[in-house]
């Protein structure tokens, strides 16, 4: 027997079955083969239903499990940790002619991505109290944030965070056409995403690529709502350090 | 008399830990003596699985149990994976780590699936190779389960029992034996369970598994099983469980529920029918 075949025989169901598999009597045996096709579908189909659900909920069920079966058997998982399957499923999707239509789909599985590798990422402290109030006695323009390990920053021309609150249980959809960008914060052990202000995304970016506050602010530009950014970043716990 | 020298597991049954029972299996584990982990689940960097995990570990044996070694695999095994497994059991500490024989990784995709191996003197050396590799990093015995399997091959040269018990003879590591695996494999593979449980080297096992299985035809429209987890441990396998533990004593026993997980109230009542059956011989 040779896995090479074996394996492909699994991820495609018009390859011909590896020779030498047979029934207890010798006899060739494609439906038990089969068991084995539908156990990887139907297992990593799961995986990315878990992994997807507002992309599910937008596109159905039936469809939802159609392209998932389309997209596991040409991207299989490289690494055997399954909570961040679905890397390329963003990808994917803005490349599948069925969902051409919505433009949004793509993005809204980048930020379910997102709130997964979130989830899973490192534990962090944030910076205690009293290291605040020194703080905000120096130059605090000068300061580089060090940001926890769970922030995530998913920035779209859609409104993904309008989406995905209205497929929340009791979320009500009131969906502006206006691109969003989300901040995504784990103060705890549960990932959620924040609609950020205009200027917001930016001023995190330069954060995140280790600029001051003071530059970081200069890319946001004007009117960008800094107290409410920083507001969210402090209630979320994700300053977990400065550097002068 | 079973091995109980192979791990720090008690002789009681323990359940395949699943998140949503936390709160339940903290404020009162009932039967439940110890719980099995997926390794896989809690490689992540940390967030709530390694929290709820560590909590678990200070009050309950802990057995890590890997479903992605990919053991029976033509490739070599992914250095990264087993360095994940050691960080794991370094930090966990487990009283027992166990895989598989079978595959699930093939020219870097991961398939999900326990894949079957022909029994062949190559395979063997292969397989024993792999444990060595495993058992040296990880600094550690470990069990090798045998597996449940739904087609057979023309190449295969040996009896699955004797394939374990020489790969345990040559690797010195233990066995862990599903018996759900061996009521669906001799069905499928036409050969009888009670026999193969008789040819069984009990001496070296050191955990046992029960689980579900559904029913299916196969290509001559027998009976096949499949596998499941899906559901409570069936009457024919209860029994042959039954037997194992008459002839060989107590022994560490799971209940896997892995699909469509019931409220906690229900896998609790399988553990407590585990427990009824171990208490007599204990």
């Amino acid at each position: 027997m040779n896995q090479t075949l074996f394996a492909q025989a699994l991820l495609n169901p018009d390859a011909p079955l590896p020779p030498g598999l047979v029934d207890p009597e010798g006899r060739p045996a494609p439906k038990r083969f089969s068991v084995y096709r539908n156990t990887v579908a139907s297992s990593l189909t799961r995986v990315l239903e878990a992994g997807f659900p507002t992309v599910r909920a937008l596109v159905g069920d039936q469809f939802f499990a159609a392209m998932a079966l389309i997209f596991l058997r040409s991207h299989p998982p490289r690494s055997r940790m399954l909570m961040l399957y679905g890397q390329e499923f963003p990808a994917f999707l803005a490349g599948f002619p069925p969902v051409a239509h919505l433009g949004y789909l793509a993005d809204v599985a980048r930020l379910e991505l997102a709130l997964r590798e979130s989830y899973h990422a490192a534990d962090s402290a944030p910076l205690p109290e009293a290291e605040f109030q020194r703080l905000l006695g120096a130059d605090i323009a000068g300061l580089r944030l060090i940001l926890a390990p769970a922030l995530r920053l998913v920035r779209s021309a859609w409104p993904v965070v309008s989406i995905w609150e209205a497929h929340q249980p009791g979320g009500v959809p009131h969906l502006r056409a206006a691109a969003e960008a989300a901040l995504i914060l784990r103060p705890e052990f549960d990932p959620h995403p924040h609609r950020l202000p205009a200027g917001g995304a930016e001023f995190i970016s330069g954060l995140l690529a280790g600029q001051t506050l003071g530059e970081s602010l200069e890319l946001a530009g004007a009117p960008t709502d800094l107290a409410a950014v920083l507001g969210l970043l402090i209630s979320g716990r994700a300053i977990i350090g400065v550097s002068e | 008399m079973l091995d109980q020298t192979l791990n720090g597991l008690p002789a009681k049954p323990g359940v395949g830990y699943k998140p949503q029972h936390f709160a339940a299996i903290m404020a009162d584990p009932g039967p439940v003596g110890w719980l099995e982990v997926h390794a896989e689940n809690y490689m992540g960097a940390g967030g709530r699985p390694l929290a709820q995990l560590r909590h678990l570990a200070e009050r309950f044996p802990i057995s890590v149990h890997g479903v992605g070694l990919s053991i029976g695999g033509e490739g070599a095994l992914d250095r990264d994976h087993l360095d994940r497994l050691k960080q794991l059991c370094d930090w966990l500490n487990p009283a027992s780590f166990s895989e598989h024989l079978a595959w699930s990784t093939h020219d870097g995709a991961f398939l999900n699936d326990l894949l079957p191996l022909p029994y062949t003197p190559a395979t063997l050396v292969r397989v024993c190779d792999h444990i060595d590799q495993v058992q040296d990093r990880l600094g550690r015995r470990m069990l090798l389960e045998n597996p449940s399997t739904y087609i057979a091959f023309a190449e295969t040269a040996m009896e699955e029992v004797a394939f374990l018990g020489e790969i345990a003879r040559r690797t010195g590591c233990g066995l862990l034996l599903d018996v759900n695996n061996v009521h669906v494999s001799g069905t499928n593979q036409n050969y009888d369970p009670a026999a193969y449980l008789d040819a069984f080297p009990l001496h070296l096992v050191g955990e046992i598994h029960l689980g579900g299985h559904d029913e299916d035809q196969d290509d001559q429209g027998r009976r096949l099983l499949i596998d499941s987890h899906g559901t409570e441990v069936l009457d024919p396998v209860w029994a042959l469980y039954a037997g194992v533990i008459r002839k060989a004593g107590p022994c560490p026993t799971l209940i896997e529920w892995d699909n469509d997980v019931p409220d906690w109230p229900v896998l609790a009542a399988e553990a407590a029918r585990a427990a009824r059956l171990l208490e007599p011989v204990a």
